[in-house]
């Protein structure tokens, strides 16, 4: 692709950005209005938060989001890295076709159908449902996300190294967690990454699977949202953000040095020095 | 089985350990995938039970639906046809879906193309601004639209102040399909975006130069090389767009009005203020037929791709 920037790139780059980042923008600058209304601007004001603190509901629906989104993440790390290697390392076993159907359906599945059909099956179960089935449910759809992120990256991944492991008589196991695992690091972590703002983001799964006594915060937001625009959800929303945005960058940040580091150790390798 | 995983012997134990990589993922997705679908084609042929009192302990209704579903009936598939708002929802389902792709494309092409000419110390910084907003919650970029386009929202404020709209005139756009079509456009732009520079930054630079050489003027090469030669991002975007929109709840919800008919707003209804299970567990049924297809092209697409 030709580099430079005619006026067209600039002028379409412009408000494409301008069109996503607008939106947010106003949400966060009018969660901090001292007025109740959200569009009329009457000063600085971080009472929202305040009363947020206070508001329990929304702190018990925040736990359970959180204790829902890390546990959920991390089992769907582990599978979604098992069925990774699955995919790109055993070429052919019995139903392969069936299998990689059901890690990249779930991708574009309608939650609709995810939520209703996860549903039917623990009413089938007889289970009661609540912060299990919300925590099961997540992890089934976003393990999918997890193995397609982690897919790409050992795809690229140079098989010399676990070769000369294996050689030097390292045991699969072994070789898997000394080389393959911190080679792949970075798209485990980013894996993790996505499969948590996923789950803290999913409202029509949660609100299908769960039970009594585990609302999570999207179900609370949606419900209050149903009622009206207050500044309450715009603080709890630009709360939300920037944990999101944060965690983000610091973890791009990371990937990248990581990465360059990865870069300098392979070139050192190479040159023997 | 052929043992693919290198040129090493496999070592002792190595085939059990090969067995449990595959075992565990896979029984997950069809315990939590596979058997939930085939249990929500069993219900949709079962028998709605209707006559409950206003409501009951959950759990005492749910297992009444249960029993319910052992009788084997057509019922629910002849009410989808008999009652013509699911079959005007899933085509307005449809039509939605296809023009908010056409308009996705439009809009995210431009974008994903400045971005790709970009010079490359700063397009690490504009892939991280389009991903951004992908990270944040869909609920929360839903709900930001809402405080802009109500009739008493910033849009109407703003009009006003800059003079277009009188103090007595106002937005009527929240609860329209356009407000749907909006709030679509905006949350599933970076999934076209991301796709679509994907293939762009990887075209080959000398092909432009060699039609630059040749005679072509800039905007005759970009037709005959740049939008063919895209094309594969430009169909992974649109699937990855086309397929979750026709299912899509929140927004037609939050935005739409009520006669913004959705197949998964429709589901939804169903399920939770009528509590007719067979009849929702049919309304999916259907939406996965209509959907199999271009899931399989997305699917087929992704494979080939990963290798």
């Amino acid at each position: 692709m030709r580099k430079g920037l005619s006026w067209f790139n600039v002028t379409s780059l412009t408000f494409g950005f301008v069109f996503l980042y607008l939106p947010i923008l106003i949400l966060v600058v009018f969660s901090f209005n001292r007025s109740r209304l959200v569009t009329v601007w009457a000063g600085f004001s971080t009472q929202w938060y305040g009363s947020l603190l206070n508001n329990q509901q929304m702190l018990d629906a925040a736990w359970v989001t959180l204790r829902v989104g890390v546990l959920s993440a991390t089992i769907a790390t582990v599978l979604g890295t098992l069925a990774a290697v699955t995919l790109v390392r055993y070429v052919r076993f019995p139903g392969r076709t069936l299998f990689s159907g059901m890690v990249f359906a779930p991708l574009v599945m309608p939650d609709v159908i995810t939520g209703l059909s996860l549903l039917l099956l623990f009413v089938a179960m007889d289970v009661a449902r609540g912060f299990w089935t919300i925590t099961i449910a997540h992890t089934t759809f976003t393990m999918c996300y997890v193995a397609v992120v982690v897919q790409s990256r050992l795809i690229t991944l140079d098989r010399s190294l676990e070769e000369a492991a294996m050689d030097l008589g390292a045991t699969p196991l072994k070789t898997f967690f000394q080389v393959t695992l911190p080679l792949i690091m970075p798209a485990v972590v980013a894996g993790w990454m996505l499969a948590f703002t996923l789950s803290l983001d999913d409202l029509v799964l949660a609100n299908f699977t769960t039970g009594v006594g585990a609302t999570t915060l999207p179900i609370k937001i949606y419900s209050q949202v149903r009622l009206g625009v207050t500044p309450e959800i715009n603080a709890v929303c630009t709360i939300l953000i920037a944990i999101v945005s944060v965690g983000v960058i610091i973890a791009s940040i990371g990937v990248k040095r990581r990465e360059a580091q990865r870069i300098r150790d392979e070139r050192l390798a190479a040159t023997g020095g | 089985m052929t043992d693919t995983s290198g040129t090493a012997a496999p070592a002792p134990g190595a085939s059990k350990l090969r067995w449990l990589v595959v075992a565990i993922p896979y029984l997950w997705l069809v315990v939590f995938f596979l058997v939930p679908f085939l249990i929500v084609l069993k219900i949709s042929f079962s028998t709605y039970a209707i006559a409950q009192p206003p409501y009951e302990p959950v759990f005492d209704q749910l297992s009444t639906v249960w029993e319910r579903a052992q009788q084997f009936t057509l019922d629910s598939y002849r009410y989808l046809t008999e009652d013509p708002i699911y079959l005007r929802s899933y085509l307005s389902s449809l039509r939605i879906a296809a023009i908010s792709t056409v308009l996705l494309l439009l809009i995210g092409f431009p974008i994903a193309y400045g971005m790709a000419r970009a010079p490359s110390n700063m397009r690490t910084t504009l892939l991280m601004l389009v991903i951004l907003p992908f990270w944040t919650s869909f609920l929360i970029r839903v709900y930001a639209w809402i405080g802009i386009l109500k009739p008493e929202g910033l849009l109407t404020v703003f009009l006003q102040w800059i003079g277009i709209f009188g103090p007595d005139q106002q937005v009527h756009l929240l609860n329209t399909d356009w407000a749907v079509f909006i709030g679509i456009v905006y949350s599933y732009l970076p999934f076209m975006i991301l796709p679509l520079y994907a293939t762009l930054e990887k075209l080959d630079d000398t092909l432009l130069e060699a039609a630059a050489d040749l005679g072509a003027r800039p905007f005759k090469s970009f037709w005959v090389i740049t939008v063919p030669l895209s094309m594969p991002g430009v169909i992974a975007g649109s699937f990855l767009c086309f397929i979750p929109i026709v299912g899509e709840f929140v927004i037609p919800d939050l935005l739409g009005g009520s006669d913004t008919l959705m197949i998964g707003r429709q589901l939804w209804n169903e399920f939770n203020a009528n509590r007719d299970w067979p009849t929702s567990s049919a309304v999916a049924v259907v939406l996965l037929l209509i959907l199999v297809v271009p899931i399989m092209i997305f699917q087929n697409y992704g494979r080939r791709t990963a290798q």
